[in-house]
This record gives structure tokens, C-alpha cells and sequence, in this order.
């Protein structure tokens, strides 16, 4: 029974009628709360008392890198339920997630080297954290790049699916490379167990950020899925319905 | 307001880095939108010519 609720609910037509409706839950709160964040981080957190005004570079930064790893994650799940159940809806979310994923690891990557500049001395050093970031940035790029360059869809979604599920060993590597090797990039801000070795007025649009960036991501998600989804179908009525009403 | 900007001398450092994150997101934003408005346009196109052939 849950079964034909599942597959109801994998269906393309549903898929795509509910990703539109849950477009605008994710589009205005991400909207509002980038607001919120960037007024916090920008005019009311106070200077860091040893980087100055530079530190506020974290405040995109760490988002970008939150988001580089997290889509990255997303991504594989969606492409390993793809290979394991023979999902297409989830094929096709690992295909709209790939390009975001990469955007995000181009910022981090790209905002780190501009406060690098200023707290390290150097754009860029080949420490641990920032090669395995570099390395993400490629397994992103191999991802989009085998997919293109298969024309069948379905050998496209499964090899692509295998390259992105074996990526992921690459995570808990840029995740523990500040801890495995002494690095000149700093442990995380935030830890699940530890208390945020950041002050409470730095701290708030932080959180605010890593939000927005989030939700950003599920309604930049969900465009993309809706039109991996019109251009996965073939003769299907329900186009004509839903499109032209 | 100008000490604002200024960020405290490091203005260069602080304002690209935010640039480029408004880069970032608009991008994701147009390319996400004009992806599925191709899309869209194609299915329709595809519709009109004969009942979903490709």
C-alpha cells in the first residue's frame, strides 16, 4: 500500500506539481532571511579583535563551504537510490543538483583564497582542507562532465550515479582534515558536541546564513528538478494539462 | 557611512567576497529559471507537433 503512495508521489506529473508548489515555502523564507543575515553580518556583529572587518568574509564563506559539501552529499544519496531502486525522480534530482553544488564550491574556494590573502599572507597554500575543497570542486565537475558525454539517459544517470557514490569518500576528508593534519586553515566555528567558539552577536547571522543558503538551495533545487523532469518526459499527456493551464 | 564601506581597510577583501557571493546565488537563480522556461518551451513545441514525439 505504501508502496502505490510512493510511486504515486515518484510519478513525474506529481513530482513536478509538487516541487512548484513547495517552490514559494523555500524561495520567500531564503529571501528574507539572506536579508536578515547580511544586515547582522555586514553592520551589526561587532570586528573580530584580531582580523578586524575581515572576518566578516565568514559569513559567505562558510556558507558556500556548507553548501559545497551538503548538496555534494545530497546528490550521491539521490544518485545511489537512483542505482539501488531504479528511481528516476531521484536520478534526475542528482542531475539538478550537481551544477549548484559546484557553484557553491567555486565560492568557498574563491572566498577563502580573498581572506586568505589578508589573515594568512598568501591567496592560497596546498594545506589539507583546501585541496580536498579543490578536489570536490573536480569530482563536481567529472559528475557533470560524464553525464554529458552520454547520449542514452539511463547509462548516463548510472555511470554518473557510480562516480558521485564513490566521490563521497572524499567528504569526511575535507570534513577531518583540519583535525588528521596541523593545517593552516582553522577548525570549524560550529561543532555538533562543543560549544561555538564564536560570541553570541557573531554568532546569530551565522546561523541565519547558513539557513538562507540552505533553503536557497532547495528552491534553486527544485527549479532545476522541474525541468530535468519536462525534459526526461516523452509522451505524456499530463504535459499538455499542466502546461498550458 | 563611508566607515562603513571602508571596513576597516579591509573594504577590497570584504566586498568582493560578498560580490562574488551575489554573483554566485543570481547565477544559480537566472540559469535555474531559464532552464526551466527551456524546458517548458520544448515540451510545448514537442506537444504541438504530434502528440509527444520527440
Amino acid at each position: 500500500m505504501s508502496w502505490v503512495w510512493f510511486h504515486k508521489l515518484a510519478s513525474p506529473p506529481h513530482a513536478y506539481r509538487i516541487a512548484g508548489r513547495l517552490l514559494p515555502w523555500f524561495a520567500w523564507p531564503a529571501g528574507i532571511l539572506l536579508a536578515v543575515g547580511l544586515v547582522g553580518g555586514l553592520a551589526l556583529a561587532p570586528a573580530d579583535y584580531l582580523q578586524g572587518d575581515a572576518f566578516r568574509i565568514v559569513y559567505v564563506h562558510a556558507p558556500g563551504a556548507w553548501l559545497s559539501m551538503s548538496v555534494y552529499g545530497t546528490m550521491a544519496v539521490a544518485a545511489a537510490i537512483g542505482l539501488i531502486w531504479r528511481i528516476k525522480l531521484a536520478h534526475a534530482v542528482a542531475a539538478a543538483a550537481a551544477p549548484i553544488g559546484a557553484s557553491f564550491t567555486v565560492l568557498a574556494l574563491a572566498t577563502g583564497a580573498i581572506w586568505g590573502k589578508p589573515t594568512w599572507g598568501t591567496w592560497w597554500v596546498w594545506d589539507a582542507r583546501l585541496t580536498s575543497e579543490l578536489i570536490l570542486l573536480f569530482l563536481y565537475a567529472g559528475v557533470m562532465a560524464l553525464r554529458g558525454s552520454i547520449d542514452d539517459r539511463d547509462r548516463a544517470d548510472r555511470a554518473s550515479a557510480v562516480l558521485a557514490i564513490v566521490g563521497v569518500v572524499n567528504l569526511p576528508i575535507i570534513h577531518y582534515s583540519v583535525y588528521w593534519w596541523n593545517t593552516l586553515h582553522q577548525p570549524s566555528t560550529l561543532t555538533r558536541i562543543a560549544k561555538p567558539s564564536m560570541a553570541g552577536d557573531m554568532l546569530w547571522p551565522l546561523l541565519v546564513m547558513l539557513l538562507a543558503f540552505t533553503l536557497f538551495f532547495g528552491a534553486v533545487l527544485l527549479v532545476r528538478l522541474r525541468a530535468e523532469i519536462l525534459q526526461r518526459e516523452r509522451n505524456a499527456g499530463w504535459l499538455r494539462t499542466e502546461l498550458t493551464r | 557611512m563611508s566607515e562603513f564601506l571602508r571596513m576597516g581597510g579591509y573594504a577590497a577583501f570584504v566586498w568582493s567576497s560578498f560580490g562574488l557571493a551575489a554573483a554566485v546565488l543570481l547565477w544559480n537563480v537566472v540559469s535555474a529559471r531559464r532552464l526551466h522556461a527551456a524546458a517548458r518551451a520544448r515540451a510545448l513545441r514537442r506537444d504541438a507537433a504530434g502528440q509527444g514525439t520527440p
